[in-house]
């Protein structure tokens, strides 16, 4: 059974999110989502100041035999991106929380209550 | 039944095997109102010598004219080693390397080949090859339009000397995806694309120029101006070349400060034969900064598990069969076999006798311009440097010209006036290192004679040759 | 050892350039190269011995059994090649006048036409380079038509989730977007998936038939009639049609475009990847929209229709006519094959493959599909060894290539778990087939005593199991001088 974390929020398509506290989120792919795609070899970053809306497509993360989509979970503006993965993109792979991909700037912070938490995601990764 | 080994026995045997009476049940889950079977129309099967002396009457048929066309596809001398190698069955008859352990053969022949063009083009990185010149020309556009985020237009900026076939196919694969071909005019006196009318476009918002090394007409192309230019505007440049003129000419890496983003071109001086317009192959280097976005197969060295070297293909995430609708083409099966006849040609060759062959196909321009020009009426139409092909002006109507030197098996060039009605009577003309000079002596020789024909005032035979 | 090894400055093969430096003098300096590229400096026999060793290292149908799903290996006849290589039509230049050009262009016209009954369609296309090409012009042509009639409101191409990963790729290219339609599981499309997906937003559907599930889809007729009301077109990816050649009409089962691989059911080699070539052959209505060039004949003279005559074509797809020496040899095998010979085709296609599936089956492996009848190919599932012994669809095609056989194509379609898609073709006899299925209950048995044999296969090729994950991270694409390997 794959890793998640009790402190932060989900999407249906395997992204965490964790609050920042300050109207920010911080998002990367789930222990789960890296378990299914296998040993990463590339992410495609978001570009900083890109205003993304919830459920588009924003990131790229991609294996031997696959490539899959992140989606933004929220809507909001990209404040930071994790520029360490174009070198060592397998950091997903070893410490999924950890190996954050891009964080975000809120535009409505209300949306965070539309987000699964690790019980609603556990069971949604179950199916 | 040819090619079918089963003998009577067995095919009862096999039917008896799967619990079936006869051929048909094997087909009982088509509706029976859609099963055909009469195929008759297509005539009784023949047998090898047959069709042999049906092809070899169809091959007769066409003559072995005399040819001094050019226009995107050139008639080199091939090693005689080149298509023996290329058509043995175990490159001939293997598929796409999915299985690499058992295609290391093909795997290893295609890096080795994608060194070659890195080095001959002067660039970071090659793919394995796409289907030809044109629609790899196509395949930058649409790379271009993809990598290019500042620009926001989906326009491109395409010179109007750029081959017209080539214009016609890049329109044909990118229209339907909104992308719009700007044209940029050439210099009617030197035959380059017009710098002062590119400059006008200045601030434009353009993803891509496109810079053809020569250009149709067989000019040079001021390729350092037209790099710049692109790049100073926010625009990438894809540059469309002879792989055989990089032998001696400036390589796309090295144009403008930083090289162009994107080379691609035909692969056919490279080992292929004429052949009517294919099989051919498109090639393609870009940048090591684009390479995720480039289409087509990639190779990579990589090691076995007991650390041996190997090759496999690589990046395959960015291909159909795993990205599907967003991948970045559709392209699927290449043209694996000519890059085959290209790495043979290429190691045969080296980069000396590349240059030779290059050398010595220009030389041969030199001498038939030469040839004719002193016919008088026929000039060059252009001022500026050109490579192994030119465009000259006739006295008269280069359709009726070329009519005439064809019936006496001469393929005199190829007649601009459909493509390029503004030149009035222009015929683009082409030497390869396989013209002699006793061929050079007969286009002369014959074409002195339509000329005189026509000095004569006996225009009512070429009235009748209409 | 790469070619560039073998490399010493000063090497060269002489006899394959002309002699003497020739003269570039009116190229001025500022247009000329002034670093040679760093070609290999090897002697003839040196490149020959190179890659004659190096075509050694690959399997192919020459020389082994390739049973490879949705390619069709056949065999490649050789007076195929031999004969679209004679001089005429080797030298002939594609801009060659019609004069010059009778021969090739009456072969090329006898090809359309042998198509077009072979398909039921009612004018044919030569120009699409490859099967994706041939997507590409196909799902261009519906486009051409709806916006021909005003009717552009149309924006979806509806694709089977089994489908080829080309078919959603060709409709993004084509502008389009691709929405994907469930698969019972019978193997047939679901239909009440489909009758939900159809609409005034529906431009057309994109069909393999038989599947890639190795299945014919039974109710063609029903979905035909749908999507026609819908007023969307049918596409026909002529990825399978060896299994029905001679049997149906994709024309007769109501699509109104087509593909077909030359390189599969007309026997033109692969040739390691391409080239291949890939007709359309459309209904009377999508006639004007057929790429150019074509061939036309008044009679008795053959000429070309291009832009001027074909006003609406989609236009061209190459800077010539085509893979015209790939289209040379599929018309020698046609000619070689005749009517009756193409029938055989479908025929012992089918007979291979489902004494294939039987004799597997009886054997104790799993058919995905097992109440359907075979066509040219189908489709097993390891889902059992996998989970009994640990041993999975890879680890059996890697076995396999011990045994001196290519494996199937693995883990394609998607839909079905550890899948072997299997097709053994028309010209392979009896003991090929035996041969193969007696390796795969060798390798399960194998598997069950040591399984760390099959998982570390294959043993007896020039590499073991290569590391994809190292090649994609630390991309090494090129040689880079000085270099020497390990």
């Amino acid at each position: 059974m794959s890793n998640i974390p009790d402190n932060l929020k989900y999407t249906e398509s395997h992204e965490w999110v964790k609050d920042e506290g300050d109207g920010s989120v911080t998002v990367g792919i789930t222990d789960h989502a890296q378990e299914l795609l296998g040993d990463l070899v590339f992410v495609e970053l978001p570009e900083v100041g890109a205003e993304l809306s919830a459920g588009s497509e924003c990131a790229v993360v991609e294996s031997v035999k696959a490539a899959s989509d992140v989606y933004s979970p929220v809507d909001g503006e990209v404040v930071a991106v994790n520029q360490d993965l174009a070198d060592s993109p397998e950091a997903i792979n070893e410490d999924p929380y950890g190996a954050w991909i891009f964080k975000l700037k809120l535009s409505d912070p209300a949306q965070l209550d539309g987000l699964l938490d690790a019980a609603a995601y556990a069971e949604a990764a179950e199916d | 039944m040819p090619f079918i080994p089963h003998t009577d026995e067995e095919t009862r045997e096999m039917l008896d095997a799967i619990g079936v009476d006869s051929m048909d049940d094997l087909f009982e889950e088509i509706p029976a109102n859609l099963r055909c079977g009469d195929l008759s129309a297509l005539g009784p099967g023949l047998w090898e010598q047959e069709v042999s002396q049906l092809m070899q009457e169809k091959a007769r048929a066409d003559g072995q004219p005399l040819c001094f066309i050019g226009a995107g596809a050139y008639d080199h001398h091939i090693p005689a080693a080149v298509w023996q190698l290329a058509t043995r069955g175990e490159y001939y008859t293997a598929y796409t390397p999915y299985q690499a352990e058992a295609s290391q053969g093909t795997l290893q022949l295609l890096y080795e080949y994608q060194s070659m063009m890195t080095e001959l083009m002067a660039m970071d990185v090659s793919n394995a090859s796409l289907y030809d010149g044109a629609s790899a020309l196509a395949e930058a556009v649409l790379m271009a339009v993809r990598a290019n985020r500042k620009s926001k237009s989906r326009r491109i900026l395409v010179p109007r000397g750029l081959h017209p076939h080539y214009r016609a196919t890049v329109h044909t694969l990118v229209k339907n995806q909104g992308i719009e071909l700007v044209e940029a005019p050439y210099d009617e006196k030197t035959g380059q694309t017009d710098l002062d009318a590119l400059k006008r476009h200045q601030g434009g918002d353009f993803a891509a120029l496109v810079i053809p090394q020569p250009n149709f007409f067989g000019v040079l192309e001021p390729v350092d101006e037209m790099t710049a230019f692109a790049q100073a505007n926010g625009m990438l440049a894809i540059a469309l070349v002879n792989p055989l003129a990089m032998a001696v000419l400036q390589p796309p890496g090295e144009w403008g400060e930083k090289g162009v983003d994107i080379a691609c071109g035909d692969g056919q001086p490279l080992g292929a034969p004429l052949s009517s317009g294919g099989p051919y192959f498109g090639f393609m280097c870009c940048t090591q900064k684009l390479v995720r976005q480039m289409p087509g197969r990639i190779i990579g060295r990589t090691v076995d598990l007991e650390g041996r070297e190997g090759f496999a293909l690589t990046l395959q995430a960015r291909e159909q069969h795993i990205r599907r609708s967003k991948a970045t083409s559709n392209i699927c099966t290449n043209q694996g076999l000519m890059v085959t006849a290209a790495t043979l040609h290429m190691s045969l060759l080296g980069a000396e006798g590349l240059a030779r062959v290059a050398a010595r196909c220009h030389e041969n321009l030199g001498m038939l311009v030469e040839k004719l020009t002193s016919l008088g009426e026929i000039e060059p139409a252009f001022s500026a440097p050109v490579f192994h092909e030119t465009v000259l002006r006739l006295p008269l109507e280069a359709k009726r010209v070329l009519r005439t030197l064809a019936a006496h098996n001469v393929l005199g060039g190829y007649d601009l006036s459909r493509h390029y009605p503004e030149l009035g009577n222009a015929l683009l003309v082409c030497t390869t290192e396989n013209r002699s000079e006793s061929d050079m002596n007969k286009y002369r020789q014959k074409l002195e004679q339509v000329l005189a024909s026509r000095r004569q005032g006996a225009c009512a035979t070429m009235a009748k040759l209409d | 050892m790469l070619i560039f090894e073998h490399s010493r400055p000063g090497r060269r093969a002489r006899a394959q350039a002309p002699a003497g430096e020739a003269a570039l003098a009116d190229i001025p300096e500022s247009f000329r190269r002034k670093k040679r590229p760093r070609l290999p400096e090897v002697s003839e026999m040196q490149a020959v011995r190179h890659y004659t060793r190096l075509s050694q290292k690959n399997f192919s149908i020459d020389t082994q059994f390739y049973p490879l799903g949705s390619c069709t290996m056949k065999y490649n006849p050789r007076a195929c090649n031999s004969l679209a290589m004679l001089p005429g039509l080797l030298g002939r230049h594609p801009l060659a006048p019609d004069t010059h050009s009778q021969g090739f262009m009456s072969a090329m016209y006898e090809l359309q036409e042998i198509l077009k009954e072979v398909t039921g369609m009612s004018a044919v296309s030569l120009a699409p380079m490859a099967g994706a090409q041939g997507e590409f012009a196909g799902i261009a042509m519906i486009r051409a038509y709806h916006d021909a009639r005003g009717d552009t409101e149309r924006k979806e191409i509806l694709v089977p989730d089994a489908a080829h990963g080309t078919n959603p790729a060709t409709a993004v290219m084509c502008g389009y977007q691709a929405r994907e339609i469930p698969t019972k599981a019978d193997g047939d499309v679901d239909m009440e998936a489909l009758k939900a997906a159809l609409g005034p937003q529906t431009a057309g559907i994109m069909l393999t038939n038989p599947s890639t599930l190795g299945v014919f889809e039974r109710r063609i007729e029903e979905i035909a009639r749908l999507v026609h009301e819908a007023g969307g077109l049918l596409y026909y990816d002529g990825a399978n049609l060896n299994a029905i050649l001679g049997r149906v009409r994709p024309g007769d089962m109501g699509f109104d475009v087509i593909h077909m691989n030359l390189h599969k059911t007309f026997s033109t080699p692969h040739g390691g990847g391409g080239p291949g070539a890939g007709p359309v052959g459309v209904s009377q209505r999508l006639q004007p929209f057929l790429p150019i060039p074509m061939v036309a004949s008044d009679g008795s003279d053959y000429h070309w229709l291009q832009e001027e005559e074909m006003p609406q074509s989609i236009g061209r797809l190459s800077a010539f006519a085509g893979n015209a020496g790939v289209l040379l040899r599929a018309y020698v095998y046609a000619k070689m094959l005749g009517g009756e010979g193409m029938q055989r085709v479908a025929d012992y296609s089918t007979l291979n493959a489902n004494y294939m599936l039987k004799k597997l089956m009886e054997a104790g492996f799993t058919a995905a599909y097992p109440e359907r009848r075979a066509t040219h190919e189908f489709i097993i599932t390891l889902k059992k060894e996998a989970k009994e012994l640990g041993v999975n669809a890879m680890d059996f095609a890697k076995r396999l290539l011990d045994h001196g056989m290519h494996a199937p194509t693995t883990y394609f379609p998607l839909l079905v778990p550890e899948c072997f898609l299997i097709e053994p073709t028309e010209t392979e006899a009896k003991e090929s087939l035996d041969a193969f299925i007696q390796a795969m209950i060798a390798i399960r048995e194998e598997a069950a005593r040591d399984p760390e044999r099959v998982k570390g296969a294959p043993w007896s090729l020039p590499v073991r199991r290569l590391d994809d994950v190292k090649a994609a991270r630390e991309l090494d694409l090129r040689w880079q001088p000085g270099e020497t390997s390990t």
